[in-house]
């Protein structure tokens, strides 16, 4: 049986298209309206509502939760304070990628964590005599992110808390007389928040939301919107830029977070003395060489447009993703295939198509030529690109102080 | 001149600082040249401004959208990098005029279901209709990026650029060639007659056929405006227009920015007088205040009139040119109206919702009642119920009003720029009142919501952007006014008689709208002329 979010009976209504996906069991919609691109635009420059309460949700307390953390993370809780969350990954004990999630750390010994799959089995495996205890709270709560330039705006008419969080930083508030955790996070790159409330008060919170965004041009989007949103901002998504390396069946579908573009996760790794899952294979590739580098890929529009307009065709500017890799190679013709695209769209705010590659570390820095292989009209061909630093889009608001 | 202090020197000067100026001067100082853009006003834009006409809400007094920007130009000049965003518009609302609405968006089958809903006739017919366009559009295509071939030129450059465009137009198809003639000689109307039969989908067409030009959508000629309005894109969708952020005048401030990255200089509140000649070669311009500045090249962004006429001397140029733009046709018979308003307008058939607001809201619900609007700017008066394209860019752009307030934008047609037996300062507010009167029609309340109209009448437009007439494309559409035509038969290529003087405003190809094409077409030949 499918599963509704406690935002759904609201968000429902305002969905005009019956689009859904199932999102780990949950309804989530495609889109609202007719326009995807519509929805994109109003997170690029107004602001946009999106149902982000799948996720799973783990509380994890005790006197020994910091420590636990600091043991199976990558990154090092220990840096991170109250009132602050951190993007992270967890290993497994040969230094691959399994999963990616945010930590909210609420008090020295509380925390929350998001995650996109099923993850508390493997956390409470490696609990042993620790004081911890981790709970799975996901139907507990809903969340809600509040993404786009006018986001402060709009939430700071319902909660002062607003103006002044810094990028990453979280804190209690009430909107409705809701007890909620607003958090300054997203997936979109963009200025935005995320306002977690439990599920009973849910509804409460997304009509008072809704309320302060009219005439701000607030608007829900849905996960087509999302996408074009993320991989502009370079944000990785599980099953499409990499694979649970607990689930995968070679070592050519796992990475590691080097190899993920998350070497910056690393920084302190290799002098440290914190041990945590994977370490050791995490510093034997820093003092050795990783297969892959993670870059961003940005195609030469003149040579799209070429290619396409050669074949009697309209060049194309779709900003739904490709549903499947693409391949890089170091030459025009012939060469040697040395990388791949994981996801690819056309951006409209950059105005050219982009993608998230992997491509061997040699042949990365940016600026660097590559070649993508594309189709055109049931011909495979080579359209010359640039590679780029991550994230491709990244407005200064994003991260901006208050 | 006896008071006349004297500037500096630079490379190139362009004068007019609207969108083609622009980019002209950024094309220039990208290759190296010391580039000086004069600009009469206290800002840049021409046409394309936006202004804060009262507080809080930002009006776009002229142009208003995007769409027949040519894209290399957001690339070559870097806009991205310094602001260019595009806001896509979700949908084009045209009211039926009978209460019912044709409400077209992003999906392409629920668009085939709402023209079904009119007419099971018309819904593959509208398939049918924008594939054949998107043809004419591909093949004409080639013919708006570069120069027209001088037809005239006998040597074997010209020779060479005649037999590009005979051999491209040998490989068009012959029913795609027939299309390209049918519009460039017909009347919208007929071209419309057959793909549909409903009234209401052929007045939808049929908008663009009547924009910024003295014509019907029954007069021949309606036809090529209306295939020069679907020349355009939004992100590679033909046809699609969009917002600028903040207004078209948000976009002209991207292109100043460019330029200025580039290393252009921009003067503003520098009116120039005239071009200085020395022995038919331009050495630079003077302004009206005795400012003089030199140059090997000058570039007019000006329309021909003023390029030709009143920045030179007419008598320094062959006769039959002078002649020619003495009879280029500028009949200015657009208006713009702008409102503040308190709120939305509210279609009685779509009480509840915002998104058929997201666009273009196309006042002109059939062929007939657009015609009937043309027949009054034939005899020199105004239309009692005018046609209007109006556009409410704070729904998608809220940083145009303050919150849950708006700025609508109405293109207004049709509005002669001489009335016969009255003028413009006389009828201004009665005008502004027949376009209100129309908007009440559709929307009950609409006088309301007004806190502010601003009427915007041709006589208007030519005294604050220099658009002779009023004229918006810097000369009509119009066949002998068009291609190697534009401005006048053999000074289509941007260069003119005087060496080193060069036009580069919508009056010259391709022509007119926020295009930008004839501001990179002319640098180019700039460029080649300093090179050899």
């Amino acid at each position: 049986m499918i599963r509704t979010t406690p935002f759904h009976a609201r968000l429902s209504e305002l969905n005009t298209q019956g689009l859904y996906t199932h999102w780990q069991g949950y309804l989530s919609a495609l889109r609202y309206t007719h326009s995807p691109k519509h929805e994109y635009f109003a997170v690029r420059n107004s602001v946009g509502v999106f149902d982000t309460s799948p996720l799973f949700k783990y509380r994890i307390e005790g006197p020994d939760a910091e420590r636990f953390l600091a043991g199976v993370l990558v990154r090092d809780i220990r840096t991170c304070r109250p009132g602050q969350a951190q993007y992270t990954l967890w290993c497994d004990d040969r230094g691959y990628v399994m999963e990616d999630g945010v930590v909210f750390r609420h008090s020295a010994t509380e925390f929350l964590l998001t995650v996109a799959r099923p993850a508390l089995g493997w956390f409470c495996d490696l609990a042993g005599r620790l004081r911890v205890s981790l709970e799975d709270v996901s139907d507990d709560f809903g969340m809600l992110a509040v993404q786009g330039p006018r986001s402060r705006t709009v939430l700071s008419a319902l909660m002062p808390e607003a103006d002044s969080l810094a990028f990453f930083d979280h804190a209690p508030a009430q909107v409705a007389s809701a007890p909620v955790t607003l958090s300054r996070t997203g997936y979109t790159g963009d200025l935005g928040f995320e306002i977690t409330v439990e599920s009973g008060h849910a509804l409460d919170v997304l009509d008072a939301v809704l309320e302060a965004g009219q005439g701000h041009g607030i608007r829900p989007f849905g996960e087509e919107a999302l996408m074009s949103l993320r991989i502009e901002a370079g944000l990785p998504l599980v099953d499409v830029e990499w694979h649970n390396s607990r689930l995968a069946f070679t070592d050519d579908q796992r990475v590691t977070p080097q190899e993920l573009g998350m070497g910056w996760m690393l920084r302190g790794v290799e002098d440290g003395d914190r041990p945590f899952v994977g370490r050791d294979a995490i510093v034997r590739e820093l003092t050795g060489t990783s297969r892959w580098a993670t870059v961003g890929v940005v195609v030469d529009w003149a040579h799209w447009d070429r290619l396409h307009r050669d074949a009697g065709l309209l060049p194309s500017k779709d900003e739904s993703p490709l549903p499947y890799e693409s391949m890089l190679y170091d030459a025009p013709e012939g060469g040697s295939q040395v990388g791949f695209v994981t996801s690819f769209v056309y951006s409209p705010v950059l105005q050219r198509h982009i993608g998230l590659a992997r491509l061997r570390p040699g042949l990365a820095a940016p600026g660097s030529p590559v070649h993508l292989e594309i189709a055109i009209s049931h011909h495979t061909t080579r359209v010359a690109a640039g590679t780029a630093k991550l994230p491709l889009f990244n407005p200064a608001r994003r991260t901006a102080r208050p | 001149m006896s008071s006349a202090q004297t500037g500096s020197t630079y490379d190139a000067i362009v004068v007019g600082g609207g969108h083609n100026g622009l980019v002209n001067a950024g094309y220039l100082a990208k290759a190296g040249l010391r580039t000086l853009v004069l600009e009469q006003r206290h800002l840049v834009g021409g046409a394309a401004i936006t202004e804060e006409v009262v507080p809080g809400f930002s009006f776009t007094t002229f142009s208003y959208a995007l769409s027949l920007l040519r894209p290399e130009i957001i690339q070559e000049l870097d806009l991205v990098e310094h602001g260019f965003m595009p806001l896509m518009m979700p949908s084009s609302f045209h009211p039926t005029g009978d209460g019912g609405y044709l409400l077209l968006g992003d999906d392409h089958g629920q668009n085939v279901q709402e023209i079904r809903r009119h007419s099971p006739h018309d819904a593959d017919a509208y398939d049918r209709y924008h594939h054949d366009l998107d043809r004419v559009v591909q093949a004409v295509q080639p013919l708006f990026d570069n120069p027209p071939p001088n037809v005239f030129g006998k040597d074997p450059e010209d020779r060479a650029d005649v037999a590009w465009l005979l051999d491209h137009l040998g490989g068009v198809e012959r029913k795609v060639m027939h299309d390209v003639v049918r519009l460039l000689t017909g009347s919208a109307s007929d071209w419309l007659e057959d793909y549909f039969e409903h009234e209401a989908v052929k007045g939808f067409h049929a908008s663009s056929s009547i924009i910024g030009s003295k014509v019907g959508p029954m007069s021949p000629g309606s036809g090529m405006v209306l295939l020069f309005h679907k020349m355009g894109e939004h992100d590679g969708r033909l046809g699609s227009w969009a917002f600028h952020k903040g207004g078209n005048g948000g976009f002209t401030q991207v292109l100043a920015r460019s330029a200025e990255a580039n290393g252009a200089e921009i003067r503003l509140g520098a009116r120039v007088s005239h071009v200085i000649t020395h022995e038919g070669r331009a050495v630079g311009v003077a302004l009206e205040d005795g400012t003089e500045f030199r140059a090997p090249v000058v570039v007019s962004a000006l329309d021909p009139r003023r390029t030709f006429l009143e920045l030179v001397d007419p008598r320094e140029l062959p006769a039959d040119l002078v002649d020619n733009v003495e009879r280029m046709r500028f009949r200015g018979v657009s208006a713009k109206v702008n409102f503040a308003l308190n709120a939305l307008p509210v279609f009685p058939a779509l009480p509840d919702t915002v998104d058929h607001y997201g666009g273009f809201l196309n006042i002109g619900p059939t062929i007939e009642y657009v015609e009937r609007a043309f027949d009054a700017a034939k005899y020199g008066w105004y239309s009692e119920r005018p046609f209007i394209d109006a556009a409410i860019q704070s729904v998608v752009d809220p940083d145009m009003a303050p919150p849950g307030k708006h700025v609508m934008s109405c293109f207004v047609q049709y509005a002669p720029y001489e009335l016969r037996g009255s003028d413009w300062e006389a009828e201004r507010e009665r005008f502004g009142d027949r376009a209100q009167s129309v908007l009440e029609s559709h929307f009950p309340g609409f006088g309301d919501l007004v806190l502010h109209r601003e009427v915007v009448t041709p006589v208007d437009i030519e005294r604050l952007t220099g658009l002779t007439e009023g004229n918006i494309f810097a000369g009509e559409f119009l066949a002998p006014q068009m291609y190697f035509f534009r401005p006048a038969p053999g000074w289509s290529q941007y260069a003119t008689p005087i060496h080193g003087y060069y036009q580069c405003g919508s009056g010259t190809h391709p022509g007119g709208c926020v295009i930008g094409a004839p501001g990179k077409l002319a640098s180019q030949r700039v460029l080649r002329d300093l090179r050899s």
